[in-house]
């Protein structure tokens, strides 16, 4: 049997439709793929018994003519979905051993629908880090390494981003068809970015949060990672839904993205957010946003140049409400319900004990920061501060969406960096994030597409932000980018030697 | 503004927390770097803005009054560190 | 009403507060659809949600919105359109989430106020402060194991509503009159059960004291008192224990304490002060909740009419006393058990309410309230229906029985559950008003004692007395003692 590793899931949806090999045929090359990449470290738990069961299923399923888009699709789940009975801890070390009794609402779609389970992605620990080296389980290598001048690839490893990183090293390592990541500043778009694929970040409300463990409630957003833009429309109509356990997510119809594919953006405008374009932003990714306007243009798009003028503040908004949120979020864990427990000398005492062996460092720190900017007499100068600068956000969107349709940035000031070397500097970590965070505080959906190569032949990728809801036009627009862009590297095969 | 050692001690113990007195003083240090950061929003005019609440503009939705959930005693208890008779238990709490 | 404590420097205030936490009356908890009934089994009643597992949201229970609007709208209080739900953050065992959903900034119930009646038959306005909807904890147990704490999450998540004052009342008598007031609306309402010993009804109270006209002195808070009596007493101690403290130079501080009802007295909790910074913050889980002013009247319609206009009405309308048409509203049941029974006595007698109601209020309240109390039972299972009460004070009126015989029958009724009409039938109770048989048992009576009508006629005009005790031995009890009186008197005059 041929390779069927790297197929878009589009084109493993048709092959299994025509009977060219079966859910389980396909199932079992990922599993094996995932056993000889697991250097990479990107799956914490592999869940091989379930994925076969749920491959047989599949296949009966599409025997019977009743299968959907996803059906038979093997995918990796990060670990901050509750997956019942199967390990999910988020990464972190505090929800030790925990096995949910209950499926989360967007996983649960996923197999309603047919996909196949094949394990628990590693991530950033509670979904903080844009690197993937706050795991309790170890870094992610990205499957992808530098080349140097000389023309030869680099032996060092490079992060591939986060806090998702898992979920792309294993699709860019060609271990899953797709992913699903979670978004709360930019953990699905990053990441992508980073490795070559499609990352879709859904509006704020369209796919459920119940059962997906919380980071920043106002914030988190499940969404797909996928080789095309056409993988990502199929998977989000899957996952996507109105919940009614959860109380923020939209009683909209979901609709079906693939008719909005029509690769036509003629008349379409397209916003260039002057203040994106940041004093020390590198030269290639100033082209590269260059050259993804010029694709725009002239696949008959019109460029508008915008205004956001709230971009600077964006960041430092984000960590304050982030943290804030995450402090009260992660204040559940505390050795009493499930997970780590550490004793100590009072309840106080196993309270302390138990948290302060089960966050790393980067949780801790941000545990810190939230109690702190709520904390008595601050409250105002920072928590609600920030949430009024992030109106002052969404106002300068919803004033650039009265002239445009959707707007193009570059996802990452960089490309992918090597391991350790921001591991010790927060705040340059930080500024990863610069360019996804404020359509993430201001709820709008936004996609990245891979769209070339830096000049150490790392994958660089462009940004498009939607209106609210609109996940139709961004789509469509990303797909005549990702067609200009014709991005068809791969990373060169060098964690199997082992 | 700025947090010193005490001040470190004091957030980590309302986070309930462990922080050793060494790790306290570069503890200080990188939430200092992060606050100071932080501050430049200062700069920014909010008079007269409302403070964010959802970014969603929906209605907060209602469940009926039924009793739909719960009843499963074994699998609230299936993850617990510790667990007697039904209860979860605790180190012994001394008012 | 001045009401001091005389201390050894002068004459001192108490000033109170108090925070009723009164839960819900609702199938399901305020956010989770896990039941609320008490007495189940630990952590049975219980899902994801309560126990705050890994990505489980709060969704809110309409009911429990409902509830606090109706409640809000007897108070008489404001009903904020928009209001906000917030983290209450803190860590202790039997809070799962580590915090608690509760209402800081935007309440869903604003001002208002109440009347509440004194023992000595006055009446005073209390301020009510606001009304929020919030989740109850789960339950710890101390004393189950010599070093475990035992937690319960049965309770957590069940929906509370608290009621706070404004530190309007100046004795222990107030706060308890206050506490009362608030019960009789919610269960008037249906809005909470008011079962003080479930705990569906519980208090905190503040209690400060401070020279008569003074400033607002310090004020300590203690928690969770569940009885009317223990409020009382928590209040008298503080008030005492504070002045004391005051007039030996000495200072109150701003505290959280308990009370231990086996000595009657309050103590400072252990637990470290500085553990009180709540970081409250809007749940980013909940969106704001809102409503239409719509809605709030088309709850006020179906607000059944409340104690204050009810005593109104009966004194107005039926003539009772202040003290009887309290003691009838103070429970829903009781006045309507009362209202139903004049209504039926109406009908058998065919007089006007207003005729009837002093006559049955006065036996409900005494003989029928009385009777309650010895067999400790309440009006919802009197042994006595309105139907029975009725008919056995119809036969009183209309002049079939006596009023000491009406006593017997009630006795009666009470042991064996029959209908007065029966046990009158059964036992020849009915009363003699023929005149023609009693005039034959007064001339019988008359013959047996010339010697005292000699006497009676000699101008011993107390006799009268003896020889209507006669007639009535005669007939056991059954003569119409009007009669008797009519009939005798011209026989003895003769
Ligand atoms: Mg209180
Ligand atoms: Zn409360």
């Amino acid at each position: 049997m041929t390779a069927l590793t790297n197929l878009t899931l589009t084109e493993a949806r048709a092959g299994l439709a025509n009977g060219d090999f079966t859910s389980c045929e396909l199932t079992e090359q990922y599993l094996a793929a995932m056993t000889a990449g697991r250097d990479l470290n990107c799956f914490i738990v592999e869940t091989a018994d379930i994925a076969l069961k749920m491959a047989a299923q599949a296949d009966q399923r599409i025997r019977a003519g009743t299968a959907t888009a996803v059906t038979g699709i093997p995918i990796a789940v990060k670990d901050l979905f509750c997956t019942k009975d199967v390990h999910s801890c988020a990464a972190s070390h505090i929800l030790n051993g925990f096995k949910p009794k209950y499926e989360s609402t967007v996983t649960a779609n996923l197999w309603r629908d047919g996909a196949v389970m094949l394990g628990k992605t590693n991530m950033d620990e509670f979904a903080m880090g844009s690197s993937n080296e706050t795991s309790y389980y170890g870094p992610v290598k990205n499957p992808w390494r530098a080349t140097g001048t000389d023309g030869v690839l680099e032996t060092k490893d490079y992060v591939p981003g986060g806090s998702s990183g898992g979920s792309v090293a294993a699709v860019a390592a060609d271990m899953a068809v797709a992913a699903l990541g979670t978004d709360t500043g930019g953990s699905i778009r990053q990441p992508a970015a980073f490795t070559g694929l499609v990352g879709l970040k859904p509006t704020y409300g369209r796919c459920s949060r119940w059962g997906m463990i919380a980071f920043a409630s106002s914030l988190d957003q499940a969404g797909p990672i996928t080789r095309t833009v056409g993988d990502a429309a199929l998977m989000l109509a899957s996952m996507a839904g109105y919940d009614r356990k959860d109380s923020t997510a939209v009683d909209r119809p979901v609709p079906d993205y693939g008719p909005a594919l029509t690769g036509d953006i003629c008349g379409l405008k397209v916003g260039i957010p002057r203040e994106y374009r940041v004093d020390d932003m590198p030269e290639e990714i100033e082209k590269l946003w260059q050259q993804g306007i010029d694709w725009m243009t002239a696949a008959g798009a019109e460029i508008v140049d915008i205004s956001l003028p709230h971009t600077k503040y964006a960041l430092p908004t984000y960590y304050i409400v982030a943290p804030a949120e995450a402090s009260s979020n992660l204040a559940r864990y505390d050795g009493v319900k499930y997970g780590l427990r550490v004793d100590g000398d009072s309840l106080d005492g196993m309270y302390k004990n138990t948290r302060a062996a089960g966050f790393g460092d980067e949780v801790k720190r941000r545990i810190l920061i939230g109690t702190y900017v709520l904390s008595a007499g601050y409250y105002d100068a920072y928590y609600l501060k920030a949430q009024k600068i992030r109106t002052l956000i969404a106002r300068d969107f919803a004033r650039a969406y009265n002239q445009v349709d959707v707007i193009l940035t570059p996802t990452a000031p960089s490309a992918a960096f090597a391991l350790g070397e921001k591991a010790d500097d927060p705040l340059a970590m930080y500024l990863n994030d610069v360019f996804t965070v404020p359509a993430s505080l201001a709820g709008l959906p936004a996609i990245s597409v891979p769209a070339g190569l830096s000049r150490a032949r790392m994958p660089l990728g462009l940004q498009l932000i939607g209106r609210a809801f609109d996940e139709e036009t961004m789509l469509r627009a990303a797909q005549v980018l990702e067609q200009a862009a014709n991005f068809e590297a791969k990373p060169e095969i060098w964690w199997r030697e082992r | 503004m700025s947090v010193d050692k005490k001040t470190v001690a004091k957030i980590a113990d309302l986070a309930r927390i462990a922080v050793k007195e060494d790790e306290l003083a570069p503890m200080a240090g990188e939430l200092n770097n992060i606050l100071d950061w932080i501050a430049q929003l200062s700069e920014v005019n909010t008079d007269d803005v409302a403070p964010m609440t959802s970014v969603v503009e929906v209605d907060l939705p209602w469940r009926d009054d039924k009793v739909t959930d719960g009843g499963y005693r074994d699998d609230i208890l299936a993850n617990a560190p510790a667990a007697r008779h039904g209860f979860f238990t605790v180190p012994k709490v001394i008012e | 009403m001045a009401d001091y404590i005389h201390g050894a420097t002068g004459e001192w205030e108490v000033v109170i507060g108090l925070e009723i936490h009164a839960q819900v009356t609702s199938e399901a908890k305020l956010f989770s659809g896990a039941s609320t009934t008490f007495g189940a089994e630990p952590n049975s009643q219980v899902s994801f949600v309560c126990c705050a597992m890994p990505g489980m949201l709060p969704v809110i229970n309409a009911e429990c919105i409902r509830q606090a609007v109706r409640t809000g709208l007897a108070i008489g209080c404001k009903i904020n359109l928009r209001s906000v739900f917030d983290r209450k953050n803190y860590f202790y065992a039997d809070l799962p989430q580590g915090y608690q959903i509760s209402q800081f900034k935007d309440p869903i119930v604003g001002e208002g106020t109440v009347v509440i009646d004194l023992p000595d038959g006055q009446t005073k306005i209390i301020g009510v402060e606001r009304l929020h909807l919030e989740q109850d904890a789960g339950k710890s147990m101390h004393d189950q194991h010599p070093s475990q704490t035992y937690v319960d999450l049965n309770r957590s998540g069940v929906a509370l509503m608290e009621i706070v004052s404004m530190p309007d009342m100046r004795s222990a008598a107030e706060a308890g009159a206050y506490f009362r007031k608030i019960r009789t609306l919610v269960r008037y309402v249906g809005t909470c059960d008011g079962n003080m010993e479930q705990g569906s009804m519980r208090a905190d109270v503040n209690v400060s004291v401070r020279r008569p006209g003074a400033e607002l002195g310090t004020r300590t808070e203690t928690k969770n008192i569940n009885s009317i009596r223990y409020m009382m007493q928590v209040i008298d101690y503080e008030a005492r224990r504070q002045v004391d403290i005051l007039e030996q130079g000495g200072q109150i501080h701003q505290e959280t304490r308990q009370f231990d009802p086996a000595t009657g007295t309050t103590s400072g909790l252990r637990s470290k002060e500085e553990a009180h910074d709540y970081r409250y913050f809007p749940d980013p889980d909940l969106l704001p909740l809102e409503f239409t002013q719509a809605f709030v009247d088309d709850l006020a319609k179906t607000l059944p009419e409340l104690p204050d206009d009810k005593k109104n009405r009966l004194i107005a309308d039926l003539g009772l006393s202040e003290y009887n048409a309290g003691v009838l509203v103070a429970e829903k049941e009781n006045a309507d058990y009362f209202e139903e029974l004049l209504e039926l006595l109406v009908k058998k007698t065919g007089k006007t309410p207003t005729e009837l109601a002093t006559q049955a209020a006065n036996w409900v309240i005494m003989d029928l309230f009385g009777a309650l109390k010895k067999f400790s039972k309440s009006i919802s299972d009197s042994p006595v229906s309105t139907v029975d009460g009725a008919e056995l004070l119809a036969l009183q009126i209309g002049g079939t029985i006596s009023g000491r015989i009406a006593k017997d029958v009630f006795e009666i009724m009470l042991e064996s559950g029959k209908n007065p009409e029966q046990i009158v039938e059964e036992k020849g109770l009915k009363q003699m008003s023929d005149s023609g048989e009693l005039e034959a048992i007064i001339d019988a009576v008359l013959a047996d004692h010339p010697d005292k009508v000699e006497q009676y006629r000699a101008g011993k005009d107390k006799l009268f007395g003896f020889f209507v005790g006669q007639v009535m031995k005669k007939t056991r009890g059954q003569a119409n003692p009007q009669m008797v009186n009519q009939l005798l008197r011209p026989r003895l005059d003769g």
